[in-house]
């Protein structure tokens, strides 16, 4: 009987190490891909890769969950079991970088981007953003924008309002729109508000304010700083009181139906006012978070090469498809992004993707703290804390001063 | 022979899950401990010695604080409000109305809901949307004029209390089974004597009844105390990662997982171990004593 089940046992380890070992042609892309539009971007960008490689063959690890939260963890279990796939998706930055390069687990990509040319078509502030120790590190295949005002004209020709341009002239706005009874911005989430946050320090501290806070060379206890957080807390007083019980698309619906008047949210609310059947730009429209016109708060996906690749070959013939024009515009249009290479073909975009398109090549380029560009995880775990105790107490100081700490303890001031 | 045979067999047959349960859950709870212990942060293993450090700086952290007297709150409406709930559906119960076997599955069936669904299904209940889009249990009250209410969106510690209710609502029926089995071992002839003497209804169950109870209420007091102390799903369900609602558990995957502090997190995991074992130990010395006894 145990012999039976020895037996048994080892016939299984054999079909198990069988179906790890096969197919060294095999090159698996590990994504959270696995809906709607990103699903159908990554299919079109696979039958580029297999058009252009037929030698290897494609294997989706796509786990299902919104921005990554399970397929970090089950990326997490494969690389300390040695077992890394061929290729994953990350958010370009130091997400990326904080993560999986302080532990080893990719490579630098800088021949690769000198052969293909991609430092003369990407912008340079992307190349610094997703740079670390003078090496690139990922290959990013698309390009958001979070910095995006939304409204619907209609409720602002009522209340007789114009999109605001700078943060203090929001605030006027937004006690006019108040008096009228319509909520000045509507907001969803705790990461909505953060969201919010960085785009009000962006708008307050301008670009390079912004960016210095994230090198190390600003100051977080800076008076700069402290209007900022004043003005966020100003700007929160304008929200909707449910806001922390509101996913983002639910967030937009308080806009669609009129009950408020913008929302600040990345440009992927675009797909969700058009699958409202609204026209752009008279049905729902947009414009640059105030204080932030010329300005480009972007945050993308990539793709890396991990150290130890079981397919080495492959994984970097997928890195060359994603980096690629025809790459990029086989899966941006369907993405809802725009290609991080600044030569897409025009004619697959609609028009505020091109509009988005036409401000990546003018605007000046900082990078996202919500969505992974500009702190690692532990960093952006500190600051989520104290937001959240931000939101529940609204006590400048301490925020300011627990913003402070974390930039010593996790971050770019240690 | 033939017993020394059926124990080997005995043995040989428990030994598997002996060893499981020695892998799976002793080995991992010292592997923990020890990994609370070390300066673990990223992505690969790191055992350095810390000593306590992650413990110090964890009942340093406001947020763990707040978590603490997050969960002291939920617990306190949560085991409240089951036990009560839960003894006064029994009592009803054990007047052996008619179609008490419906009742009592009706009263039962939360339990077998994931409290990943009931999360989602009181989020909207209790969704604090006010103006023209107020829905949920406010579109009731708003029926019989009584103000919106703003559930676990009120203001910290009292948002707390609101979560606690639809786990009220999912255990409490689990607590009624408790209490209805108790009332049912309570012999007829207790209560007659009681009658006898002239004892009212009121004072049967006060003075017999209910001090009759207390071995099932410790049981109850157990498995909801702890229940309440790993809350998890309830919350993220009902409210994401809203930090006014904040929980260790929640604590400790944010900072597993979204800061890659494997010390820290094992460190809140330990904390969390060390209060249900607070609860649930002394219970089981108490259950094995008077075991022996019988």
């Amino acid at each position: 009987m145990s012999k039976r089940f020895l037996m048994a046992g080892m016939a299984l380890a054999l079909t198990l190490a069988a179906c790890t070992a096969s197919g060294g042609n095999k090159v698996e892309v590990f994504s959270w891909w696995t809906a709607g539009g990103e699903a159908d971007g990554l299919a079109a960008m696979v039958k580029v890769f297999e058009a252009k490689y037929p030698q290897y063959t494609f294997e989706n690890a796509a786990v299902a969950g919104g921005a990554g939260t399970n397929a970090r963890a089950v990326l997490a279990t494969r690389l300390s079991q040695n077992d890394p796939p061929s290729s994953w998706q990350g958010h370009a930055g130091q997400e990326l970088i904080g993560t999986y390069v302080a532990a080893d687990k990719i490579q630098p990509l800088d021949s690769l981007y000198d052969s293909e040319g991609w430092k003369s078509v990407m912008p340079a502030g992307l190349i610094d953003l997703i740079s670390q120790g003078g090496h690139i590190w990922s290959v990013p295949v698309n390009i958001h924008r979070a910095n995006v005002m939304w409204y619907v004209p209609a409720t602002l020709t009522a209340a007789g309002v114009t999109p605001p341009k700078t943060w203090a002239e929001f605030l006027t706005t937004a006690a006019t729109l108040k008096s009228k009874g319509i909520t000045p911005l509507a907001m969803g989430e705790q990461w909505t508000s953060m969201h919010l946050f960085e785009t009000v320090m962006i708008g307050s501290l301008g670009a390079d304010g912004w960016k210095a806070l994230w090198d190390g060379t600003g100051d977080w206890t800076s008076s700069d700083v402290t209007d900022a957080l004043n003005t966020f807390k100003q700007v929160l007083s304008y929200t909707n009181a449910d806001s922390s019980t509101l996913a983002w698309d639910k967030a937009a619906d308080l806009v669609i139906s009129g009950d408020a008047a913008f929302t600040i949210m990345g440009d992927w609310a675009e797909g969700y006012f058009k699958s409202k059947n609204m026209e752009p730009k008279t049905g729902f429209a947009w414009a640059p978070a105030p204080g932030t016109d010329g300005i480009f708060d972007f945050l993308s996906d990539s793709f890396v090469l991990p150290v130890n690749a079981k397919n080495p070959d492959g994984a970097t013939a997928w890195l060359k498809v994603a980096g690629s024009k025809e790459g990029q515009d086989a899966f941006n249009p369907l993405k809802g992004s725009i290609p991080a290479r600044s030569d897409g073909d025009r004619s697959l975009y609609d028009v505020y993707l091109t509009s988005a398109m036409d401000d990546w090549k003018s605007d000046t380029v900082v990078g996202s703290l919500t969505h992974g560009v500009v702190a690692n995880d532990a960093w952006k775990a500190k600051i989520d804390t104290a937001l959240g105790l931000f939101l529940a107490d609204k006590d400048v100081a301490a925020f300011q001063t627990a913003l402070a700490a974390a930039c010593t303890s996790d971050g770019a001031c240690k | 022979m033939g017993s020394l045979r059926s124990r080997w067999v005995a043995v040989a047959m428990l030994s598997p899950s002996i060893l499981a349960v020695a892998i799976f859950v002793y080995g991992f709870i010292g592997w923990s401990a020890r990994v609370s212990l070390s300066e673990w942060r990223g992505l690969n293993p790191d055992y350095a010695w810390a000593g306590l450090q992650n413990f110090i700086n964890l009942f340093g952290d406001r947020r763990f604080q707040i978590d603490m007297r997050n969960t002291l709150v939920f617990t306190s409406f949560f085991v409240i409000g089951a036990v009560a709930v839960g003894l006064g559906l029994a009592i009803l119960l054990d007047r052996h109305i008619r179609g008490e076997g419906i009742f009592r599955s009706v009263f039962l069936f939360p339990l077998a809901i994931s409290l990943i669904v009931t999360g989602v299904a009181w989020r909207w209940m209790m969704n604090p949307a006010t103006g023209d889009r107020v829905s949920g249990l406010n579109l009731l009250l708003g029926g019989i004029g009584l103000g919106p209410l703003q559930w676990h969106t009120t203001d910290p510690p009292w948002g707390m209390a609101f979560v606690a209710l639809p786990a009220v609502w999912q255990m409490s029926g689990f607590t009624m089974a408790l209490f209805l089995g108790g009332l049912r071992a309570i012999p007829e002839e207790l209560k007659e004597a009681a009658r006898v003497d002239g004892a009212t209804e009121f004072q049967i169950y006060r003075r017999v009844i209910i001090p009759l109870l207390r071995p099932v209420l410790l049981s109850a007091l157990i498995i909801l105390g702890h229940l309440s102390l790993k809350v998890f799903d309830l919350i993220v369900a009902l409210s994401g990662k809203d930090i006014r609602l904040d929980v260790p558990a929640i604590y400790m995957w944010t900072t597993t997982f979204d800061a890659n502090n494997y010390a820290q997190g094992a460190a809140i995991g330990i904390v969390l171990l060390v209060s249900v074992a607070v609860l649930v130990v002394p219970y089981l010395w108490w259950s094995l004593r008077t075991e022996a006894e019988l």
